[in-house]
């Protein structure tokens, strides 16, 4: 992946972020507000990128994580499951000023697996016969029918762990696991915040769930992010 | 009826359906209160799709960790044997057939079982979660919802108005009034809550549906 290894792959958040560009694709793990790497979308905040395109499965909360990013039009396009948990999506959505993918979670989750495994596409059977299947191949294997779903991948992979190792081995943290070890496969360059880092050595090689491989950059926030959920939403 | 909440009478007939060793994912809403009544001598694993099999009831306030939560993202518990995972994990142990019981709410369902609860027409479409997926891989799939709307409408149809979930049928819906069970031809009312009659229902439901051998037999149809 191409970074030094000499200096390691302990950054600043400015430093992971550096070459994040207007325009950029960039998946954001996270349920919610469990396991977003909320430091690291601040950092995108403060470099003022726009006409990103996000793939996560929502957008925070009103002006929380990547709700903050779209309330300042920096968001482009949308490609996830659940975004009507945050109303401020809706009324981007209907101004003409936010482009959204809706995916099945199911099929997001997969999709984002198979552009890390290298594969052209899968086939599922989740959304056949419904809205979300519609302009897409419907094809019937072994007496039942499925749907071609293609791969994502992106240029960026904001992520978040809970602890990292020197080599950037990753562990996470209960449900904040999620979306993010699939993300961690499937960008370019890909980024982990993380609550810890500790020697080589120090993670049991038995439970670690992203193997460094994977991992370009991991940066320790000043401080743990530890979202709360605020109230009940849906997802 | 009794003087119970039909929420109630819903989630505790629901739970009926359970049997000992069963994984079951519960939606979001009405569904979730199913938890609550299920009998003590059967030992049932709640998976949520956002990463945990083996979920426990809500904490009390002062063991909240913001990061165990349900798919309505509210904190809840592990249980002793819980194990988390991804979300691709997840949803391969949802399409793959290994939940053998999935309990969601609905708008609709119409005479063959199909059902509709994910959007209304004419809004904009940006949410569907993960009941497609729930829809179109769980090992059985009963239905949770009220019989009608709260503007009196019902909610089992001819032909569902809202879009479609999926092509799978239900196999069991059950509201506050009655239970059905799908067979290929349809839905077959197999049981009368407590307390109400064959018309209540009749006069509850636009569907067209059969009866249950056993419930002619009790009489419910004289």
């Amino acid at each position: 992946m191409g970074n030094d290894v000499a200096k390691g792959k302990r950054m600043t958040a400015a430093e992971a972020l550096a070459r994040v560009k207007d325009g950029a694709t960039i998946m954001v793990g996270g349920f919610g507000l469990v396991g977003a790497p909320l430091h690291l979308i601040a950092e995108l905040e403060r470099r003022g990128v726009k006409d990103l395109t996000i793939i996560s499965n929502n957008l925070g909360e009103p002006g929380v994580g990547l709700g903050r990013l779209l309330q300042l039009g920096r968001i482009r396009k949308a490609i996830g499951s659940f975004f009507t948990s945050n109303p401020d999506v809706i009324e981007a959505y209907s101004r003409g000023e936010l482009e959204v993918e809706l995916l099945p979670q199911g099929t997001l989750a997969e999709a984002i697996r198979a552009g890390g495994a290298g594969l052209g596409g899968f086939y599922t059977p989740a959304g056949v016969g419904t809205l979300l299947a519609e302009g897409k191949e419907v094809r019937e294997l072994g007496g039942a029918l499925y749907v071609l779903e293609r791969p994502l991948r992106a240029d960026v992979a904001l992520i978040k762990a809970h602890k990292a190792d020197e080599l950037g081995n990753l562990v996470y943290y209960k449900t904040a696991r999620n979306f993010n070890p699939l993300m961690a496969t499937a960008a370019r360059w890909v980024v982990a915040e993380v609550d810890e880092i500790v020697p080589v050595g120090m993670l049991d090689p038995e439970a670690i769930v992203t193997p460094h491989l994977y991992v370009d950059a991991i940066v320790l926030p000043g401080q743990a992010s530890t979202p709360v959920p605020k109230e009940a939403s849906q997802a | 009826m009794s003087g119970a909440k039909p929420l109630e009478i819903i989630a505790r007939r629901a739970a009926l359906e359970l049997q000992d060793g069963d994984v079951v994912n519960l939606g979001i809403g009405m569904p979730l209160l199913v938890a609550d009544y299920v009998p003590d001598d059967i030992q049932v694993y709640l998976h949520t799709e956002n990463g945990l099999l083996g979920m426990g009831p809500p904490p009390d306030s002062d063991h909240v960790d913001p990061q165990i939560v349900n798919a309505a993202k509210q904190p809840v518990t592990e249980r002793l044997g819980a194990s988390y995972f991804d979300s691709a994990s997840s949803f391969a142990m949802i399409r793959g057939a290994h939940i053998d019981v999935a309990m969601l709410g609905a708008l609709e369902v119409d005479e063959r079982g199909m059902v509709a609860n994910w959007t209304v027409p004419g809004r904009a479409v940006l949410g569907v979660g993960g009941a497609m997926d729930l829809l179109a891989g769980v090992g059985k799939l009963i239905i949770l919802m009220t019989h009608r709307t709260r503007d009196g409408v019902p909610k089992l149809v001819r032909q569902c108005r809202f879009p479609l979930t999926g092509i799978r049928p239900a196999d069991v819906v059950i509201t506050e009034l009655a239970v059905f069970r799908v067979d290929k031809d349809g839905l077959v009312l197999t049981e009368l809550q407590p307390g109400v009659t064959l018309e209540q229902v009749r006069a509850a439901t636009e569907a067209r549906f059969r009866l249950a051998p056993e419930l002619v037999a009790a009489g419910a149809a004289g």
